[in-house]
Formats: structure tokens, sequence, C-alpha cells
């Protein structure tokens, strides 16, 4: 019996501000597990603090709301001892690129076959507008009140950098790409990250809804070969970059590969016994344990 | 009891601990109990290294004191434990390596020159003067060669045949020298037939109380003094199906860990102070969320970087107050291998049944020191209670993870299970897990929900407040003076006893293991019962006795704190003891 896309959504409605991009986000994610007859029961979305990280309550899967900037290692966590399970960590820039940017870099090291969805709206929306790790040179905001003057982060190069083997940008302005992308992320087995530019109706009154509109392009269109990592550093440097240069947003896949395996196809423990939480508990040879004690 | 105290000191990279843990492992095959002091430091060549092996023929509760026996590998240790060696012992040294010049040797001790580093050279191998020396100390012991063999051929077997040999006759040159030495020191230590006793470090005992209790998931971070749990469990955990993880900080850790609890395995993380600070904010996480896992804090001295390879009992308020906010945790604290291993177990059942962290808190004496267990003492075969766990095939409707019940123990299920999803929030939340943090939060109707959901977390406190011992009375029942520590202290206390009792005092201990929440009454009835009390514990500011007076409302009459980075020495406890019966403080 296929599953409807109405048995992804939960009894919440979602407490966004009407218009926040983050509403496209959860559409494509609902798309993209109902395309992917993903059961409910099978999906674990793991989320830190921040508005976007409100999301897994929004959804009928199994959640994990838990503290800012650690929701790829609880999600990493439970990947480890249920890898059967289809483990979706999902964020705002503030909770995935600020507070949890260490475990951002590690998370996408190990290869883990985790899908990380950040909604980067480029400010802390939630504690009421104050700069980001990617607002932008020159932003004026609460805790910036004469401009940003830091560099913004760019996660896709980081990305690309750190060994994530999916990087891809979407545009909650485009919930189609956005949904095809996040299917492929979701399919993808290995880390993948998917950068969304989900605009703050709120607080950013930079990166709006027309700001992307005017810059974004999806790569596909123009020939980009996602396996070429270097034509992928590339595009992920096309913006945000050090020249401050605005005029071109690429969005799509960026970089993929299907040349490594993932940290749980190569887990010793794993690769013994399959998932652990299917394991028996108990000790079957205590005298063996011991042999070395004496 | 006959004993000895072998003591070997020299750099970090002289190979003195592992002199010394082969020397204890002789010593257990050989039928002795032991109990092992490390004292070094947080370098990996140089500075001043030494390590305590205290054998006897009964069981040993302390490190003890001075050494009867000195192995000096550098003219640094000669220095400080030459005039430190008890009368009737040796001091085994190489002139190459130390002079004794100018130092003052107590009365009756011998002085053994060995060439240990000439002979080394001439074999190949200059890390094999500590096995020069080991033959010496085993002729001086009286113990046949053969053991030492045996143990040779145990350590390097896997190797080329000409590295055994060479190491054979090295210790043989130290065994012989003995000879022609003056021969054994006579001290009639009983060294005989393998009664089949294990060595093991507290840290290794919690390692293996986590395999018996089904632990499938330990992660950790580096950190003296808690690092050897992470180094067993790398590199024995896949043997038995536990996934090990070093994660690139203790932030990670404890998430990782509370990810895979949430998932059903049992999940334990391990680390010392430091690096537990760093967990609090996960801990609180766990409380609310309502996941059990097992949190090991092996302390060493603080503040901050402090003294990381010394001991301490310094982080008992950190345990008992990590996290904002008030939620349900218990606090257990081991008091010799033994225990690590049982309390390990318990930590798993308790954090299981009420849905909610545990912390088992040892330190760097009894994390890192040897220990000796009978089989027996480690019985596999241990209750795993898994607490309110939903079954799968139930009927989801109306399920509720956060449901309002007696007992404050709600209904869980393992992501997984059809039709029962719910979010696990830190956000205040419903009993169906649905948040009232956002747009509820201060609408009366959520307001009343809000104070019933803490009731409920904190009926758990409760729960597992049944199930905590009150602290043991060790000793005569009654007594002048009681003596009352907590954790690993209370082992030392117990030798203190005996000393104090072979002086004609009557004096008694109070033994607390089971730290938090305290058992309030129970504890009181028995403080009711003491005359003066001594309290011992390795802190600045007496932790544990806070705690008491907080929730007893007893003060402790004297204290005995101590916090210069060494474990307590059974007669500093004696001294302590003896100032308050002879001179009332």
């Amino acid at each position: 019996m296929a599953v409807e896309l109405q048995q992804y959504k939960s009894e919440v409605r979602p407490d966004w501000c009407p218009g926040c991009g983050d509403f496209a986000v959860l559409n494509a994610l609902t798309k993209a597990l109902q395309f992917l007859q993903l059961p409910p029961w099978q999906v674990l979305v793991v989320s830190g603090i921040g508005c976007s990280s409100n999301l897994p309550g929004f959804l009928s899967t199994y959640g994990f709301h838990g503290i800012h900037g650690r929701a790829l290692p609880v999600a990493s966590g439970a990947k480890l001892a249920n890898p059967e399970m289809t483990v979706i960590a999902a964020g705002g820039d503030g909770d995935g690129y600020g507070i949890g940017a260490g475990h951002f870099l590690h998370a996408m090291r190990r290869n883990l076959d985790i899908t990380y969805i950040v909604m980067n709206n480029e400010i802390y929306g939630l504690t009421t507008g104050q700069a980001s790790p990617t607002s932008e040179k020159g932003d004026k905001t609460k805790s910036t009140p004469e401009g940003v003057i830091e560099n913004p982060l760019n996660p896709l190069a980081l990305a690309i950098a750190a060994g994530a083997t999916f990087v891809a940008r979407g545009f909650s302005g485009d919930v189609r790409t956005l949904a095809d992308i996040t299917t492929r992320a979701i399919r993808h087995k290995g880390f993948s990250l998917v950068d969304v530019m989900s605009p703050c109706v709120t607080y950013n009154k930079v990166n709006t809804y027309d700001w992307f509109k005017q810059r974004v392009y999806v790569v596909d269109k123009e020939g980009h070969d996602p396996k070429d990592i270097h034509a992928a550093m590339a595009k992920a440097m096309e913006w945000p970059n050090l020249d401050g240069k605005r005029d071109r947003v690429p969005t799509g896949v960026i970089f993929e590969t299907d040349a490594y395996p993932t940290y749980e196809e190569l887990d010793p423990t794993i690769r013994r016994f399959g998932p652990p939480v299917k394991q028996k508990l108990g000790v079957e040879s205590p005298e063996e344990i011991l042999k070395q004690f004496y | 009891m006959r004993e000895i105290s072998f003591r070997v000191g020299g750099a970090a990279g002289d190979g003195v601990a592992s002199t010394a843990e082969s020397f204890a492992r002789l010593c257990v095959r050989g039928g002795l109990y032991v109990h092992t002091y490390s004292s070094y430091q947080s370098v990996i060549r140089g500075g001043h290294v030494w390590a305590q092996v205290r054998a006897g023929e009964e069981p040993v509760l302390s490190q003890g004191e001075d050494p009867s026996l000195l192995i000096a590998l550098n003219q640094e240790t000669a220095d400080i434990h030459v005039p430190l060696v008890t009368a009737g012992g040796a001091i085994v040294y190489d002139d190459a390596l130390s002079k004794l010049d100018g130092l003052t040797p107590r009365a009756g001790v011998r002085l053994v020159k060995l060439p240990m580093n000439a002979t080394a050279r001439e074999l190949g191998e200059p890390m094999m003067k500590n096995v020069v020396a080991l033959g010496a100390a085993l002729a001086l012991l009286d113990v046949p060669f053969a053991p030492l063999e045996a143990s040779i051929r145990d350590v390097f077997g896997h190797k080329k045949p000409e590295i055994v040999e060479m190491n054979l006759r090295a210790a043989h040159t130290g065994y012989d020298a003995i000879g022609t030495n003056g021969g054994s020191l006579g001290l009639g230590i009983p060294f005989g037939k393998a009664p089949g006793r294990l060595m093991m470090t507290g840290n290794e005992a919690m390692a293996l109380g986590a395999v018996a209790a089904g632990c499938k998931f330990y992660a950790a971070y580096p950190m003296t003094p808690a690092s050897a749990i992470l180094h067993w469990m790398a590199a024995n955990g896949p043997k038995h199906g536990i996934v090990v993880k070093q994660a690139e900080d203790e932030l990670a850790v404890i998430n990782m860990t509370i990810g895979a609890a949430h998932m059903g395995v049992r999940a334990m993380c391990g680390t010392s102070g430091g690096g537990f600070a760093l967990m609090v904010e996960a801990l609180g996480q766990a409380g609310m969320t309502e996941t059990p896992i097992v949190c090991v804090l092996v302390q060493r001295s603080g503040p901050s970087t402090g003294l990381p390879t010394k001991t301490e009992q310094g982080d008992l308020n950190l345990a008992l107050g990590a996290g904002q906010g008030d939620w349900p945790r218990a606090i257990l604290a081991p008091r010799n291998a033994q225990e690590c291993f049982t309390a390990t177990v318990r930590a798993f059942n308790l954090a299981e049944v009420y849905q909610t962290p545990v912390i088992l808190m040892s330190d760097l004496y009894l994390g890192e020191g040897n220990r000796t267990l009978e089989a027996s003492q480690l019985d596999f075969n241990v209750p795993i209670l898994r607490g309110f766990l939903v079954e799968e095939n139930g009927d989801p409707k109306g399920y509720k993870r956060y449901a309002f019940t007696e007992s404050g123990i709600s209904p869980r299920v393992l992501p997984g299970t059809k039709g029962y999803q719910y979010t696990a929030a830190t956000d205040e939340h419903m009993e169906n897990g649905i948040l009232i943090s956002d747009v509820l939060a201060g609408v009366p109707a959520w307001i009343e929900e809000r104070r019933r959901m803490m009731e409920k977390r904190m009926r758990k406190l409760e729960g597992m407040r049944h199930e905590m011992s009150p602290p043991e009375r060790w000793g005569p029942a009654d007594a002048d003076l009681t003596i009352v520590s907590w954790g690993t202290t209370t082992m030392t206390v117990r030798e203190a006893l005996g000393r104090l009792a072979a002086m004609g005092h009557t004096v008694n201990a109070l033994e607390f293991f089971d730290l938090f929440p305290v058992k309030v009454e129970e504890t009181q009835e028995i403080l009711e019962g003491v005359r003066k009390t001594l309290m011992v514990e390795g802190n600045y500011t007496g932790q544990f006795a806070h705690l008491l007076r907080a929730e007893t409302g007893y003060k402790p009459d004297h204290m005995l704190t101590k916090y210069d980075g060494e474990p307590f020495e059974p007669r500093e406890i004696v001294a302590r003891a003896l100032q308050v019966i002879e001179h009332g403080g």
C-alpha cells in the first residue's frame, strides 16, 4: 500500500512566520519521502534549536528535537545504533554552521549515510535577528548595527573539502528543484548536505525571495558535471566568496560521488554483527573475555 | 600480613609502568593480592615517573606508604626515594644510572649495585635494564625463576625467538646477581601456586561491567584518566558487538551516546572532569528527552586542566549540578574494582528503568590502579532490566511517549516501531511530545501542564531513591569515632581502621557509594547512632560533607581533606583520627 503525502504530516501546524522559506523545505522533504515511499516509522529526523529546528515536530516520522548545534552527533549516534533507519538531520545556519560547525566538518569526513538539510536564511531568526555565520559582509543586523565585518562561511566549499560525498544547494522559491535535490540526497549512500537558501521574511530584509530569484540558477542546466570535484569546487566558490561578488547563486547538485564506502559499511562492529539495535544482550563466554586479565 | 611494597622509578620512556605491571602480574600469578599506584606526569619522555606495587598474602586495600624494595633507574629516583625505603628492604641501583653518594638510606636497608644498563646495552636493547631489575627483584623475594621465564615467553612469545632469548638472559643476569649480593631478603612472602585470580584496573572493570550489561555503543574523546576505557573498548568492543566511537569532542561524544540510546541500544560514554564539563548541557538533554545513558566520570585533579595525571574527588559538585534546571539523575561512586563492574551493570539498569542519565564516578586512583579480583567476583550473568518498553505489534492509538504515570516512568518506544512515531523534544512538551514552549507557554491550561510534566519527571527521582543503598558501616557497631568517606577513599579508610583498632581505639566507618539521590531517612537514622565523625574526602571544600548536610542536616564534626593530587595514605587518616581522639579536633 502506497504511503500518501498526508501521512508524513503531523497534527501540529508549523508556527513559522507566514512566507517563511522553511515551509518549502518541509514540503520538499515530505514530497521526497513520499516519492521514495519510505514508511514514516523508518525515518528519524533530528534537529537542534532555531526556527527551522522545529521541523521534526511537523512530521509524522520519528523525531528528535535536541539542543542547539548538536543535531549531527545525535543523528550519527542514531545511525550507528540502527543503520537500517533513514536518518535526516535538519536545522538552520546558526545551528549547523555556527555553534555546531565542529560537528559539521567531522560528520562530513565520516561519511555516515545521513542527509543534512540546512535552512540557511543568513540570520538568527528565533533570537530576533542577529548576524549568522552566513550573513554577508556589510549586513546590518541587531548585533552588527554598523554592518558585518567578517567573511561569510561557504558551506558548499567546506563540505567538498571536508569529504561530504553529496553536496547541493536548494532555494525555497523553487520547490520542484528542491524536492528533486532532497530525493537524490536521501537516496545517496553517504553524507549528503542540502544547503537551502530559505529566506527569513521577518529579519533578513536583504536576502529576500526577490533577491535570490534575480541570482539563482540551476547548475544542471548549464552542463555542470557534479562528479568533477574541481568543477564542483569552482561552482561552490561562486557565492559567497572573499570578493563579495553576489551576482550569481548556483543551486542544484554541486558535487556527488559514489566512489567511497559509508562509515557504517567500514565500522568493524556493524560489519560483523549488523545493526547494534538488533543484537542480543548478554555475554555467552565470560571466560574468553577474562583470559587477558590472568 | 606479610607484604612487600615494590617501587620502581625512572624517567618517562624508561618502561617504569610496564615493569611495575609485569611485577604485579607475577605476584598475582604467584597467589598474592596486589594494589598498584602509578605516579606519572603529563609528559611523554623525561620527567620523574614511579610506580608502586603493594603485594600481600591478603587483599590489599591501599597503595600503602614507603617502599620496601626500590629499583632506581635514574638519579632523580634515587634522590627522592632512597631515604624512604623501609628497614629490611633493599635498593637496586646501577651507578651508571644513579649514584647514592650523599644519600641517606635507612639502617637495615641493603644496597644492591647491579650493572643493569651495561647488561642491557651488551644485549643490544637499553630498555631491557628493566628486565635485569625485575630478575633481581624476584631473587630478592625468593621467587623461583620459572614464573618470570613464563611471563617473558607470554609477553614476547609472538616476537622473534632471539628477542625472547635476550630477555631471558637479561632476567637471568639480574636474578643470578643476587646470589653473590647476599641472597634473598628473607621476607618470607608466600609465593606459590596460582589460584587463578585476575588483575585489572577500575577502568577495565567498568568496561567489563558494560559488556556484561549489554552495552552496544561506547563513545569517548581521549582524556586522562578515562582513556583506558576507550582503549579497552576499541580493542575488545567489536568482538562483543559494541560500536566504539572516538568523536571530535565531548559534545559529540555525549550527543552520539544519546542518539544511540534513543534508538534503543545500551549506550555509555566516558571522560574526566574537563570533558564532563563540556557534556553538561547534553546531560540535561538526556534528562529532558528521557533518554537512558550511562556517563562515566573518572576524576582527576582540577580545577581546569589541573594536574592531569593526579587523582582527586573534586567533581562531585559538578556531577550533582550538571545541567540547567532540575532533572532526575543518579550518581554512583564504586568503592573498588569489583564495584566498578557491578555499579556499571546497575547504572545501565537504573538508566533504562528510569529513562534518565546515570553518572558513574571513579577517579584516577581506582581507574588506573590495578587490583586483584577473584573471577567469581565478576558475575556476567546479570539481570538486564530494560524498563517500560512498548513491544512491537501493540495498538499505537493514543500512544503518549511522556504519559503521566504514578511512577513518572512513561512507555518507551524504540524508533523503527510501526505506528508509534513521536518526536522527543528538549523543549518542554506535552504527554505526546508536542512542544508547549513555542505557542502555548504561559497559556493558563498549559501552565498547569508544564507543572505536571516537571513533577512527572521528578517522580522518577523518588523511584531511584528507593533503589539506592544507604551507607555501609564498616567495623564495630558502636565506636568512639566514625570515619565517613565516599567512593575510592573508603578502602584506604578501612586500612586505617585496622591500624587504629590495633592501637586499641574503637573506630568504625561509614562508606557512601550510592551518592545520589540520597537515601535521606535511612542515612539520618544511621547518623543518629554515631558519636563523633571525621569526614575524609579528596577535595578542598568537602563537597560530600556539603551534600550530606544539605540532604540530612548532619554536619561532620571534623574534616580531613586532601587536594595535593596524591591519594590518601592510611597513615594520614590514622594521624588525623588520633588527633581527634586524643585532642578532640
